[in-house]
């Protein structure tokens, strides 16, 4: 029996280690920014170029920066999703147009309804790579004090909205 | 034959600029601005299609990276410094060789540890072996041997 125990225990281990790898999205990139400051920035309004949202807009109280755009397909579907967190009115939610064209993306919110409180143009993608963006929809939560707080990545969805941004707020208000 | 093997060279040929043509920025001034320009596109990590550099990619958030990449290197910043800009952003992912330190320590400490831990087994075995009495006649009369004869 003692002579079996070591490659027992040895394949058990590499058993284990196997099994997380599996259940692993080997696409899923962690955000160092969690836990940081938002970072500065100051862009022209989607519909209203003469208007700037800045990061001071996402400041003050819970939002939530979502960065889309029309090109994106994942933005599509989220999109109905995005509506319905909107007219909840619990959370502004901000909008980061990324490598977009304005036209475009003005339409695709008339026709589809628009849940932005406002949206940034971001169309040489700079602030998009401050925010360490490497794909859309991106969705990130921020607290009051310009904390982020979590990144989403991958289309939003009722559950993930209630058990990763309203279960986040939660404890946050309420420490 | 001859005449096929030919053409399939120049085909080849044809199309081996075409895989270094991605980037159609000017070059910069300083050589060894460009040279550093060169080398980070062949150690950043596009995070797209994440098993291949920017400089090899034409996602357009490559593209992107490139041109920040280009630029803080015309501004005069070092390797580190951009490096930092990269890994503030997208963690340590990012870059192909990872840094040491952190929980990456443990990827660059393992084969050492690996090779002390498989040395002491390999020593305490043969240590073993050593201690055991060699007898060839025991073995011959053993009842396990497979030497057919049956005694």
């Amino acid at each position: 029996m003692n002579r079996f125990l070591v490659p027992i225990v040895g394949f058990a281990v590499l058993v284990l280690f196997l099994m997380i790898g599996l259940n692993r999205d080997p696409t899923f990139v962690p955000s160092p920014l969690i836990g940081k400051q938002v970072p500065a920035f100051n862009l022209p309004e989607l519909s209203d170029p003469d208007k700037f949202v800045t990061d001071a807009d996402l400041r003050g109280k819970f939002s939530v920066l979502n960065v889309w755009a029309t090109w994106c397909s994942g933005c599509r579907q989220e999109h109905p999703v995005l509506n319905q967190i909107a007219a909840q009115g619990e959370v502004p939610i901000y909008g980061l147009n990324w490598k977009d064209d304005a036209s475009l993306a003005n339409e695709w919110l008339q026709r589809l309804g628009n849940p932005y409180t406002a949206t940034a143009f971001d169309s040489e993608g700079r602030v998009a790579i401050d925010w360490g963006v490497y794909g859309a929809p991106e969705t990130f939560l921020i607290a009051p004090d310009g904390t982020i707080l979590y990144r989403h990545i991958s289309p939003m969805t009722m559950e993930v909205w209630k058990s990763e941004f309203l279960a986040r707020i939660a404890s946050v208000s309420t420490p | 034959m001859m005449l096929y093997r030919t053409l399939l060279i120049l085909a080849c040929w044809l199309f081996m600029s075409s895989a270094y043509s991605l980037d159609a920025r000017e070059p910069l001034s300083d050589p060894k601005q460009q040279a550093l320009y060169e080398q980070l596109t062949e150690e950043v990590r596009c995070l797209v299609c994440q098993n291949q550099t920017i400089g090899g990619s034409n996602a357009p958030l490559a593209a992107d990276l490139r041109r920040e990449i280009h630029e803080m290197v015309a501004a005069g910043q070092s390797e580190q410094e951009i490096k930092l800009f990269l890994t503030d952003r997208y963690g340590d992912f990012v870059l192909y060789k990872p840094r040491y330190g952190g929980p990456a320590a443990l990827l660059w400490v393992a084969p050492g540890l690996l090779l002390i831990f498989g040395g002491f087994v390999m020593m305490r075995i043969l240590r073993r072996r050593a201690a055991m009495p060699v007898n060839l006649d025991d073995e011959a009369e053993s009842p396990e041997s497979h030497d057919g004869t049956e005694n």
